[in-house]
């Protein structure tokens, strides 16, 4: 939570890690290629959801919704209309990112004024709504097959190769992470901060706290929507699965897990979750216990997250030094 | 003094006009009046429970009206949520201290400067770019003594100082009033002599509002004083009439 500490230093850690990604990947096998574009897709799902649970302090339990309506926008858009499968690709992101931004919008007028675990069940109620048009509304939707979608654009590139379709989705994720790094270091940025550390104090500063959390809420729609869009080609179904309340909880999972307020701590999460859910399934069909008790422990003993270990590390190592010259001083009196 | 910048010209910066507060059957406060001239340096002292927090609170716009006025430079401020009332120029500090904990000092004061500032809803550009928001908490931090401490957590100061920097942070929008909600309280005596000293060293066009138990604290700083008990604004006057005054002593150790 100490942003501005060392900045450099993590930017080349970050740095170095997204370019052994980027060159490890495509020399891994085809499997293993898909699971990383997986994992990229969610980590961007998961730093849209940190923006609220980490810097905003608002534990969203709905961020599937918008995962689902950039995906189901782009499967009705592709089998009806022929829709976003040559360079109108682009338009389809955009339109995604803009659908997800205005169901946040609609969503955010109920949610924006709770706070805490009225927050939390309201926007699982919003999620369920979401879930239950899905699954119901048979025309448009599908219901419980989903929809199929055709195969994937081809603007010049072919997203159809895994390979370059990782690359594509690999610039997205680089792309929002750029954007949502810069967004929290800015002035509106450090606000949503201030709002998770006291919005009261906040208010009486001058800060139309409302506003400014209906603002985040919209954005992490926006990003949530960019992350169906690029779901729907990836997976190349979209069905009520997606929408379902389990995969809020997943992207609330990873946030927790890589360390909430860090962004790249939800991407972290993200990679970690996808490969022990992929790698765990094939091996025990109670694998979803495994996860939980991950979830439990990670709460429990480690609630910074896994990006909070190296500053544990830290002052753990800085007590023992202190516990050290406090002995040689003992013995020195002695 | 005070009546010196009431020659002066100008309005009130604050005006209450019979204004009430019910909570149910309870009147918290009852129809007080009260003006607030520039560099007015006023008290609101009285018994527990006798409504001055939630006076503020009226004031502040935390808590809504039941009836009456108040006025800012002349303005219904009646409805108006807090942060309206901070752009026109009124900041308040809590009785418990409200600050961003985990964040720190310097990051404190920028928040606040930023607050009334439309660069706020800015996204694309980092905070740390903006000179001249760095420049001024500089010069509030140099000013309160607190620069060589920025980049300190705010939870890892003392209690004291944590009323200064709550102070410093209501000085941040440049209000033309601040309110102060028991500035000394939890002090030990040595540092309610430096918070008395900390508020006189303040720009003396500002008008304050205080509420305070600790009346060293309160003669050492204010011209004027009001009297509140059970909502009502029972004395009002100058620090001596109101030492003199047998309705206070009688309030206060109930003789009446």
């Amino acid at each position: 939570m100490k942003d501005g500490h060392a900045p450099r230093r993590k930017l080349l850690i970050v740095g170095a890690a997204l370019l052994a990604v980027l060159v490890i990947t495509p020399f891994s096998g085809s499997y293993v290629i898909v699971l990383v574009t997986h994992a990229l897709i969610f980590a961007i799902l998961a730093m849209s959801l940190d923006i609220l649970l980490g810097y905003t302090g608002l534990p969203s339990l709905g961020q599937a919704a918008y995962l689902g309506m950039g995906g189901y926008l782009t499967a009705i858009l592709a089998t009806r209309y022929q829709f976003g499968l040559d360079w109108t690709f682009w338009v389809v992101v955009a339109l995604g990112m803009l659908i997800g931004a205005a169901t946040a919008a609609f969503f955010g007028l109920f949610a924006i004024r709770a706070t805490g675990v009225y927050f939390l069940m309201i926007t699982l109620a919003l999620g369920m709504c979401v879930w239950g048009l899905a699954y119901r509304w048979n025309s448009v939707t599908g219901g419980d097959n989903g929809i199929v979608l055709p195969p994937r654009p081809d603007f010049g590139i072919q997203l159809a190769d895994d390979l370059t379709f990782f690359y594509v989705v690999f610039g997205f994720f680089l792309a929002s992470l750029v954007m949502m790094t810069i967004l929290v270091g800015s002035p509106f940025g450090r606000s949503l901060v201030g709002i998770r550390e006291n919005e009261l104090r906040m208010r009486i500063l001058g800060y139309n706290t409302w506003l400014h959390k209906y603002i985040a809420f919209i954005i992490a729609g926006a990003f949530g929507g960019l992350a169906g869009v690029l779901w729907a080609h990836a997976h190349g179904l979209v069905s009520p699965e997606d929408v379902i309340l389990a995969t809020s909880v997943d992207a609330l999972l990873m946030v927790v897990l890589g360390g909430p307020g860090t962004l790249v701590g939800g991407a972290l999460g993200a990679g970690i979750v996808v490969a022990l859910r992929e790698y765990l399934s094939t091996l025990v069909p109670w694998w979803q216990y495994v996860l939980g008790g991950v979830y439990v422990l990670t709460i429990l003993y480690l609630p910074g997250g896994l990006m909070s270990i190296p500053e544990r590390v830290r002052r753990w190592r800085a007590q023992s030094r202190g516990a050290g010259v406090e002995k040689s001083l003992e013995s020195a009196s002695h | 003094m005070a009546t010196s910048n009431r020659r002066r010209g100008g309005g009130p910066v604050l005006e209450l006009k019979g204004l009430c507060k019910c909570f149910g059957g309870l009147n918290a406060v009852q129809a007080v009046d009260l003006k607030i001239f520039p560099g007015d340096r006023k008290a609101i002292i009285g018994p527990n429970g006798a409504g001055k927090t939630t006076l503020f609170n009226v004031i502040t716009g935390v808590l809504p009206a039941t009836s009456g006025q108040a006025l800012l430079f002349g303005v219904n401020i009646t409805g108006w949520p807090s942060h309206r009332r901070t752009a026109l120029g009124m900041a308040r500090t809590f009785q418990v201290t409200s600050l961003f904990p985990k964040l720190t000092v310097l990051d404190n004061v920028l928040l606040a400067i930023t607050g009334l500032r439309w660069s706020k809803f800015v996204m694309w550009r980092p905070l740390s770019s903006y000179r001249d928001v760095h420049e001024k908490a500089r010069r509030l931090l140099e000013s309160a003594g607190y620069w060589d401490r920025r980049d300190v957590e705010v939870r890892n100061l003392s209690h004291g100082e944590r009323r200064q920097v709550e102070i410093v942070l209501g000085l941040a929008s440049d209000p033309k009033l601040l309110l102060l909600d028991e500035p000394a309280a939890g002090l030990a005596s040595g540092e309610s002599r430096e918070m008395a000293q900390f508020l006189k060293r303040l720009d003396p066009e500002l008008a304050i509002l205080l509420i305070e138990h600790d009346m060293d604290v309160v003669f050492d700083v204010v011209d004027r004083i009001s009297v509140l008990h059970f909502g009502e604004v029972v004395e009002e006057g100058t620090t001596e009439e109101i030492r003199a005054s047998e309705r206070v002593q009688e309030i206060y150790l109930g003789t009446g």
